[in-house]
């Protein structure tokens, strides 16, 4: 057993609020220079929706991710040894810029020199590429909250083994609804756009697992940005070099929470470490397809256990990290309760952000009382006389599961890998907490029901108020638990954040001039 | 003149070559393929596929006769028929490619922003290189066998530190703009976006695909006896 630790993290969808802020933060400190204007390591999609860059999980687009051989092996789908060299020259399976958008700012200059004139002077929008004048077509949150819905919701991949009735069913226009999913790197266990790089610059640190790009090691081969299928690895077409989300490792080793995580409005991330067995995960990760996410719970590591404790350190992980994965809110979430799934777990990457799926989009549904001559618009007065309400009663238990809005085949090809069983039963421990709380709160539900919700989801009143306090009391350090880096026995960085501002990444100070 | 030329211009630009990208190496940074696909991809699969196939056989044809003259100085026949037309292919396609590359790279909106001046004097350099070799292929007969015999000779002596230009000055200047044009684009590689050859990842065949790296020892970071000298400690400021 090679025991290693793993910064890993959970996203409660229930609670975002779809308002950027994470990735404001993220783009201010990492990305606002030169040829990375166009990448938001940090980005908040609509689902459903088209996602950044556009179709991105649609792999037979982007041909991202591993695939299993009929030999029960894995390979990368788009890039590696052979696929990668043959292709190195020009790289097919690379999204281009458009994919992505062209990045944009304004001539404000415009308004302010403009002179009097009869009409009000306006700012154009100009490429920040080419610098010249160009018409927004697409930007990288074009399809916030549904709109532009036939060109985007509607082409959502996730919808692709839906029936028309069920995607009909998602689109009637009173009936819609939608939840955000925010992502970033996924700091994955068998990370693609590791296995892909050429020159052997994207490597795993082994003490937590965020997974870097050394900026003096790439040679801007561009095989990455193909082989990640969460696309969150990408080019920086002025450097000459690929970047990527760093999990903010220089406010992880002096004890902060990524800046995304820490400005979250809706308090839905939460950051900790995990135990992992490393020699299993070539195995899992060529489980059958069936299998992927149960496995993959297998590989974390019960921080408890006695015998696992003994293994991590002969392991060399230090006692502090042992300790962090005992109190890590991720190992509550994903191990204890199995109350977050990965997403995508299908391109096998084995990914470590979790996500506990949204209940309220999908429970709730709309019943319509009309009016007693049944017409829905009043002649005299033009406006609608249908009243449609939202039914979130708990009547019978799960009822409202049963008869949810978004189809749960929908929210299984995103969370469960196509298992919808595995997707009702996270909705129904969900639902089983809220009657819970009802029961506790309001009283309008009997003890006795509230009990019969816990025990069908396997849940005891102990997990139950555990879920509540991390889901909706926890305090900051409840929500962090991170690691000690031990920056007194190695340090991979000593720089503070503001010093290197506007340069690649960490690892050097210097602005990053093009190579000739 | 020549002595200068074919004396003096090789020790100059191999050691400008050598001692230049040595040390723009010290800053891996500054070593990129500086991939431009991201801003276009279209124009760019043909061109870039067609120079790169054309130039890496032509290159490895140059080299394999300087290492091993013998086996192209024995090939006669039809054998040399067929390895000159093979030449002569790859080298044209090197120049459509580089053509194609060229054009893209100057009408472009998109790569002219990406585009400096010392990538426009390289492509030129390697369209006029390009177009010598071909010609002279052309023009005078079975140059596989005469590169062989004449010119590699002349080429040992210089790696002896002992030149020999009497064969070389004896050459048509065809032959001598094309040797010169080959120093020169060699001078030209540190300053050039032509360092992405010398880091062509072939190391990767043999790499496992996962890539972990540690910054402590953990074999020893748990053992009390470890000494403070033995940490590591930051290598960057
Ligand atoms: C095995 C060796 C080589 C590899 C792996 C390689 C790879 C590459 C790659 C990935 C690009 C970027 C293409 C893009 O824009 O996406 C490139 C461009 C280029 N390469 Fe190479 N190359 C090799 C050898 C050479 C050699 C020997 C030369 C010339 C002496 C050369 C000259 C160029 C030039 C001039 C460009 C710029 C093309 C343009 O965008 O205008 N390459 N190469
Ligand atoms: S999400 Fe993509 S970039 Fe991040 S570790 Fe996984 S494969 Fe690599
Ligand atoms: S800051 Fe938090 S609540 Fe707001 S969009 Fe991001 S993840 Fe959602």
């Amino acid at each position: 057993m090679d025991v290693r630790a793993q910064i890993s993290m959970v996203f409660h969808l229930d609670k975002c609020l779809g308002c950027h802020t994470c990735t404001v933060a993220c783009k201010n400190i990492w990305t606002d220079r030169k040829g990375a204007e166009y990448m938001w390591w940090n980005n908040v999609e609509t689902k459903p929706g088209t996602g950044y860059p556009s179709k991105w999980e649609d792999q037979e687009i982007y041909k991202g991710g591993w695939e299993r051989t009929k030999s029960g092996k894995i390979k990368l789908k788009g890039a590696g040894k052979m696929k990668g060299l043959l292709n190195i020259f020009h790289n097919p399976n690379l999204p281009v810029i458009d994919d992505y958008y062209e990045p944009f700012t304004y001539k404000y200059l415009d308004l302010i020199e403009s002179p009097q004139q009869e009409m009000q002077p306006v700012a154009r929008p100009i490429s920040l590429i080419t610098g010249k004048p160009i018409d927004i077509k697409m930007g990288p949150n074009w399809d916030d909250d549904l709109s532009g819905t036939p060109d985007f919701a509607r082409k959502d991949p996730n919808l692709a083994n839906l029936t028309p009735a069920e995607q009909e069913s998602m689109f009637q226009l009173e009936k819609m609804a939608f939840y955000y999913l925010p992502r970033i790197c996924n700091h994955c266990l068998n990370p693609a756009c590791v296995a892909s790089c050429p020159s052997g610059a994207i490597y795993k640190r082994g003490e937590d697992g965020v997974v870097l790009i050394d900026q003096d090691v790439c040679r801007g081969w561009r095989m990455c940005i193909t082989a990640c299928p969460y696309k969150k690895a990408y080019y920086n077409w002025n450097s000459g070099k690929s970047e990527k989300c760093l999990l903010c490792y220089p406010r992880l080793e002096s004890g902060q929470a990524p800046a995304c995580m820490h400005s979250c409005v809706g308090r839905i991330r939460y950051l900790g470490a995990l135990l992992y067995d490393a020699d299993k995960i070539e195995e899992i990760a060529s489980s059958p397809e069936g299998d992927l996410i149960n496995n993959q719970m297998d590989i974390y590591l019960d921080p408890f256990d006695p015998e696992v404790i003994k293994a991590a350190a002969e392991s060399g992980v230090p006692d502090s990290t042992i300790k962090a994965a005992q109190d890590s809110p991720i190992y509550k979430f994903v191990k204890e309760w199995k109350l977050a799934l990965p997403l995508h777990a299908e391109f096998r990457t084995l990914p470590n952000l979790f996500y506990v799926p949204p209940l309220l989009p999908v429970m709730a549904s709309v019943t319509q009382e009309n009016d007693s001559d049944g017409s829905e618009l009043n002649e005299m007065s033009k406006h609608w006389t249908d009243k449609w309400l939202y039914d979130t009663s708990i009547d019978e238990i799960f009822g409202t599961i049963e008869q949810t809005r978004f189809p749960i085949k929908y929210m299984a090809n995103l969370f469960g890998a196509g298992d919808e069983a595995l997707m009702v039963d996270k909705l129904k421990k969900l639902m089983a907490i809220r009657i819970y709380r009802r029961y506790k709160t309001v009283g309008d539900i009997s003890q006795e029901k509230s009990d019969q919700a816990l025990a069908e989801v396997n849940l005891t009143e102990e997990d139950a108020e555990g879920i509540y306090y991390l889901t909706s009391l926890a305090k900051f350090d409840e929500r962090f638990v991170i690691p000690a880096a031990h920056r007194e026995q190695s340090i991979e960085m000593m720089e503070s954040t503001a010093d290197v501002k506007g340069s690649t990444g960490f690892g050097f100070i210097e602005k990053p001039v093009r190579g000739m | 003149m020549d002595m200068l030329l074919f004396g003096a211009l090789p020790y100059v630009a191999f050691a400008i070559f050598v001692i230049g990208s040595i040390y723009r190496y010290q800053n891996g940074f500054k070593y990129s393929s500086l991939s431009s696909q991201l801003l276009e991809t279209e124009k760019l699969f043909s061109a870039s596929v067609a120079f790169h196939m054309g130039i890496i056989v032509i290159f490895l044809g140059h080299f394999i006769g300087f290492f091993f003259p013998s086996l192209f100085s024995s090939i006669g026949g039809t054998s040399l028929v067929i390895l000159e037309i093979v030449g002569v292919m790859f080298g044209v396609l090197a120049i459509i490619g580089l053509v194609m590359l060229f054009i893209r790279r100057v009408t472009t909106d998109r790569i002219k922003v990406v585009t400096n001046r010392m990538d426009l004097v390289i492509e030129v350099l390697l369209i006029l290189q390009f177009i010598l070799g071909v010609v002279i292929a052309i023009e005078m007969k079975w140059g596989s066998s005469w590169y062989a015999s004449n010119m590699v000779p002349y080429l040992h002596s210089i790696f002896a530190f002992n030149p020999d230009i009497a064969g070389m000055v004896a050459m048509p200047i065809l032959v001598k703009l094309h040797v010169v044009g080959a120093f020169l684009i060699i001078l030209l590689i540190p300053f050039s976006r032509l360092v992405h050859f010398l880091v062509a990842p072939f190391h990767y065949i043999t790499r496992p695909y996962q890539v972990v790296r540690w910054n402590w020892n953990r074999k020893t970071i748990r053992d009390p006896k470890t000494s403070w000298d033995d940490i590591q400690r930051p290598k960057n400021n």
